[in-house]
């Protein structure tokens, strides 16, 4: 392979990513040596294996993934802003929509939902940490390496181009020979396997560490929402697996199994990429309606209404989520009996959904309804999430979605279903829940700032996609002319995402704002809220909780609050906690390069770099490491220490 | 407020669809099969802007009565665990909605698939729709003509194509005839349509298929019936013959425009249908095999040349799937 195969070459804005790529890389290598932060990194960060600073490497790293996607989605409305525009040719355009949906997905939405679940779950549940906490950073540096994987691609190799469904034989090696699509399979299967280990991790966390007392029905409803997550995780992502691993042995090992020739079957990938692809969707969605039920409960001062229901539904859904995949497809000509059975699944899914809105808008029913930021976020949800869900029963009646089917109205459909649905939730989120662990709040003016220019310029960038399907513009497109007539509304889009861009920075702007000017909070529980992870300090000590709770109904903490219904009833005693461990990043380390060589087919180092990660797993598993013990000194003079901060 | 003000957002988009359809393809047909589509749209729209404005005015209620500003000093919410009644209501009515629109859907999705209400005694017009990077090639095997990138076709006779794809999945889309159906390389996929309007309509893939997808779109013509008869007439007087080579090279081009032939490229390149379909699902008739002796049918394929334009050679009994189209088809007949 020739040099200027390896790297990306001819574009400008390649060269200028490039060289920004190494001078940021420099600059923090510059800056930790200058400032002797290297043993910080390496004691504090990248050894790790407590669940809050893994939650936190998490969101940090969904929130460069998001500045990424939305580079990606700028380029593209650029693009699109007039007819005939020259600003990115067809190849160039068709690696930034496939990127942009990958990364969206995979490397900004999970990790943001899984984050979030990282630093909340086990404090809602009252446990120290999560079942297998190592197992939980190798779950990390999978994911970071396998994200770092297939970000490189838009430097050395080139990106992926066949969009982020990888519909073969388009992705295959015939129609397809750059090493974009390896990148596709090796990466994505890297941080894939990270994902079912989490999705392992947080069932056991969840069915075995609960606090005493907190039966199944009085988990808080967002830990309901990542039990079931993780069950649809676990069903969902082998299958992923098994697809990627088909497409690795079709790219590199002369397999046929989606090819032209052959006997090679293409409607298999696209079978077996939706039965993931659908659950996929409410993986994300499903944390996001958990999320939303906590805020909307808390600044509503209510409790949810609806308890039972709200868990039925999600449980509906769940259920429902692996009988819809081939609505996905109903172009390819199964006819009119099974495309018949996938409507009639899909609109099913609207009734647990629909179910949940009105629990939700119950829940507001006699409140005492608090605008803050978070409950900002999760009441625009409710309006314009409704249009993602009514447009999802339009697009599920076959027929009709014969003239919906890859169109822009589809596009429409599928953002405003995962933007209030999956990055509102997170934003929510973060504003809720980052009190807990820094110790102070995001400033509330510049949130609400970002927060209506997010919601408003939103309705601006996706509205006027679904006119845009109905006139008949396909997605993925790389241009149109002027004759179409596609020129105003796309003008008007290309605006808003501008205006969603703005809000996006004075997003990032108000934490870095609020890190350096915010008055520091000093209570535990800023926004009076009702769950376990109010009742130990901000931000929480490591071991989480002096003394496990004992939960006594559903919202416990709450009524320890206003009934004087006893919480905290045991005494401090020394507590088990696991070591840091160094293995989990290396073995990240080990895995990038192997996925690396493999994607280029470098046989000797794969080979060695394989062996490597066999030899990691065998030396953990003739290791023992029974972790330490926090003497309760220890603990007595760090509660003292928390509580002496507030005074 | 916001919420009014999307809520005022919504109901002008819905008046500008209701309205200005012409400007909107889909909503404006010229055969039945878009009709029916067109209808269904329209209907679902109807009733899913009764669901969201239930919902909108159930959410501005809310917020507006029950917002901290507005609350006495000291009010304290209740503690309400739900209602039994109020949350079955709210499953029922949805279930109720989702029944109507799955009658609605089932009944128009098996009237799109087959020949449209009216046309069934008519002989259908077949033509072959094939797709390559990055153009369509039009078969009309009865009229033994070829056209690429444009394709007449008389009004008020059924139309069916019959779609397969020389490379990547593709598919193929008339918005103002009707919706879309896939191009595969492995099998045939067939689309009824019918034109009840004379006119130029915009025919295009709408499944991404690489580079030159943004330009593969072709041009429908529905003509009378004696404009059509003139037409393929022309067609067959004045336009060479389609030979394998020249075949060949339209294959190889990237894009092309206009093309007539006086036969088509189903003599010498059969579409994969029948025993020449690309894949053996275990159907019953005389060629077909099972799992054993299928390796033995893969060492008898041409390995060396690797030629993803061949499946047309392979033999291969056709695809269960398509058996069962045809069924459905005949019992709508």
């Amino acid at each position: 392979m020739k040099w200027d195969e390896f790297f990306v070459t001819g574009e400008p804005m390649i060269y200028g990513a490039m060289a920004s790529i190494v001078l940021v890389s420099l600059a923090i290598l510059v800056g930790l040596t200058y400032f002797k932060k290297w043993g910080y990194l390496w004691r504090e960060w990248l050894t790790t294996v407590d669940h809050k600073k893994i939650g936190i490497m998490y969101i940090l790293s969904a929130l460069v993934m998001l500045f990424r996607g939305g580079v990606d989605a700028l380029m593209m409305r650029t693009q699109l802003a007039g007819p005939d525009m020259k600003f990115l040719d067809a190849q160039h355009y068709n690696e930034v929509f496939t990127t942009h949906g990958i990364i969206m997905i995979l490397f900004m939405a999970m990790p943001f939902i899984i984050g979030l679940m990282n630093v909340v779950i086990p404090l809602q549940i009252g446990a120290r940490d999560v079942a297998f906490p190592r197992l939980n950073a190798v779950s990390f540096w999978l994911f970071f390496s396998g994200a770092m994987l297939f970000n490189i691609s838009f430097v050395i190799g080139g990106s992926p181009d066949a969009g982020w469904t990888a519909y073969f034989p388009l992705a295959s090696l015939e129609l397809s020979p750059t090493v974009g699509n390896n990148f596709y399979s090796i990466a994505l299967q890297i941080a894939g396997i990270g994902t079912l280990m989490t999705g392992v991790n947080f069932i056991v966390t969840i069915l075995k560490m609960r606090a005493p007392g907190m039966k199944l029905m009085r988990m808080p409803m967002f830990t309901w929402s990542v039990l079931i997550t993780c069950v649809i995780i676990v069903f969902a992502f082998p299958v992923l697996t098994v697809a990627l691993a088909l497409m690795m042995f079709d790219r590199m090992f002369g397999a046929q199994f989606f090819t032209m020739a052959n006997g090679g079957m293409d409607m298999l990938w696209a079978n077996l990429f939706w039965v993931w692809g659908h659950p996929e969707v409410y993986i994300v969605v499903l944390p996001a309606f958990g999320i939303y039920s906590e805020i909307i409960s808390t600044f509503s001062r209510k409790n949810l209404y609806g308890y039972k229901s709200m868990v039925i539904s999600m449980v509906a859904i769940s259920l429902l989520s692996f009988l819809v995949w081939a609505h996905h497809f109903y172009t390819m000509g199964h006819g009119a009996m099974v495309n018949g059975f996938f409507s009639v699944t899909t609109m099913a899914i609207a009734i647990p959904t629909g179910v949940k809105i009105f629990n939700w808008l119950f829940t507001l029913h006699k409140g005492r309804i608090q605008f803050t930021t978070p409950m900002l976020y999760s009441l625009a949800f409710i309006p314009i999430f409704t249009i993602g869900g009514v447009t999802g029963v339009m697009l599920a009646m076959a027929s009709a979605d014969y003239q919906y089917h890859n169109t822009m109205f589809l596009v429409a459909h599928f953002h405003y279903v995962l933007i209030p649905g999956t990055v509102f939730a997170v934003i929510a989120g973060m504003y809720y829940w980052f009190p807990k662990l820094f110790g102070f709040r995001l400033n509330e003016r510049l949130g609400k700032l970002a927060f209506w220019l997010i919601a408003i310029c939103f309705n601006v960038t996706f509205l006027p996609l679904f006119f845009l399907g109905l006139k008949g513009m396909t997605r993925r497109m790389y241009t149109y002319s002027a004759s179409t007539g596609f020129g105003p509304l796309n003008l008007l889009a290309t605006i808003g995402s501008i205006g969603l861009a703005i809000g996006f920075a004075v997003l990032v702007y108000s934490i870095y704002w609020s890190f350096r000017y915010e008055p520091r909070d000093t209570t535990s529980d800023p926004w009076d809220a009702r769950t376990l992870e109010w009742a130990t300090h901000s931000p929480v000590p490591e071991y989480n909780f002096a003394v496990t709770p004992n939960v006594k109904s559903l919202d416990a903490f709450w009524f320890w609050k206003k009934d004087k219904q006893p919480l905290f009833e045991d005494k401090i005693e020394e507590i088990h906690m696991p070591n840091n461990n160094g293995q989990p990043f290396v073995l990240g380390v080990i895995f990038f390069f192997f996925g690396f060589f493999m994607i280029f087919s470098w046989w000797t180092p794969a080979i060695i770099s394989g062996i490597a990660i066999v030899v990691m797993l065998a030396v953990r598993s003739f290791e023992r490491d029974h972790g330490r013990h926090i003497s309760v000194k220890e603990i007595n003079k760090t509660e003292q220490q928390l509580r002496g901060d507030k005074a | 407020m916001k919420k009014k003000g999307l809520l005022l957002t919504v109901f002008t988009a819905l008046l500008v669809l209701l309205t200005g359809c012409d400007s909107l393809a889909v909503l404006n047909p010229k055969g039945p099969v878009a009709k029916t589509q067109s209808d269904v749209i329209i209907f679902s729209m109807i009733v899913m802007a009764v669901v969201l404005l239930v919902v909108y005015v159930l959410y501005i209620y809310m917020l507006t009565k029950y917002r901290a500003s507005k609350a006495a000093p000291d009010y304290e919410p209740p503690h309400e665990e739900g209602s039994k009644w109020m949350e079955i209501t709210w499953t029922i009515i949805p279930v109720i909605i989702v029944v109507i629109l799955s009658v609605v859907t089932i009944r128009s999705t098996n009237a799109v698939e087959t020949t449209p209400v009216g046309y069934e005694d008519q002989k259908p017009l077949i033509i072959y729709a094939s797709s390559s990077d990055w153009k369509w090639h039009f078969s009309y095997p009865e009229e033994g003509v070829e056209t690429v990138n444009y394709v007449n076709i008389p009004t008020n006779r059924p139309v069916q194509f019959r779609l397969y794809s020389f490379g990547p999945i593709t598919s193929f889309w008339v918005p103002q005839l009707g919706g879309q159906k896939y191009a595969m390389s492995d099998m045939v996929t067939k689309l009824n349509l019918v034109a009840e309007h004379e006119g130029s309509f915009v025919g295009k893939n709408s499944n991404f298929s690489g580079k030159g997808f943004a330009h593969m779109d072709f041009e429908v013509l529905a003509m009378s019936p004696k404009g059509y008869t003139d037409w393929v007439n022309e067609v067959k007087q004045t336009a060479p013959a389609l030979t394998e080579a020249e075949f060949d090279s339209l294959l190889e081009a990237d894009h092309l425009g206009r093309k007539s032939y006086s036969s088509t490229h189903l003599t010498f390149r059969p579409a994969p249908e029948g025993a020449n379909g690309g894949h053996n699902h275990g159907s019953s008739d005389a060629d077909s095999h099972n799992e054993a002796d299928k390796e033995m049918d893969h060492s008898k394929m041409d390995h060396s040349k690797m030629d993803n334009m061949d499946h047309s050679k392979m033999d291969h009994s056709e695809m269960d799937m398509d058996n069962k189209e045809n069924d459905h088809a005949q019992h709508g007949n």
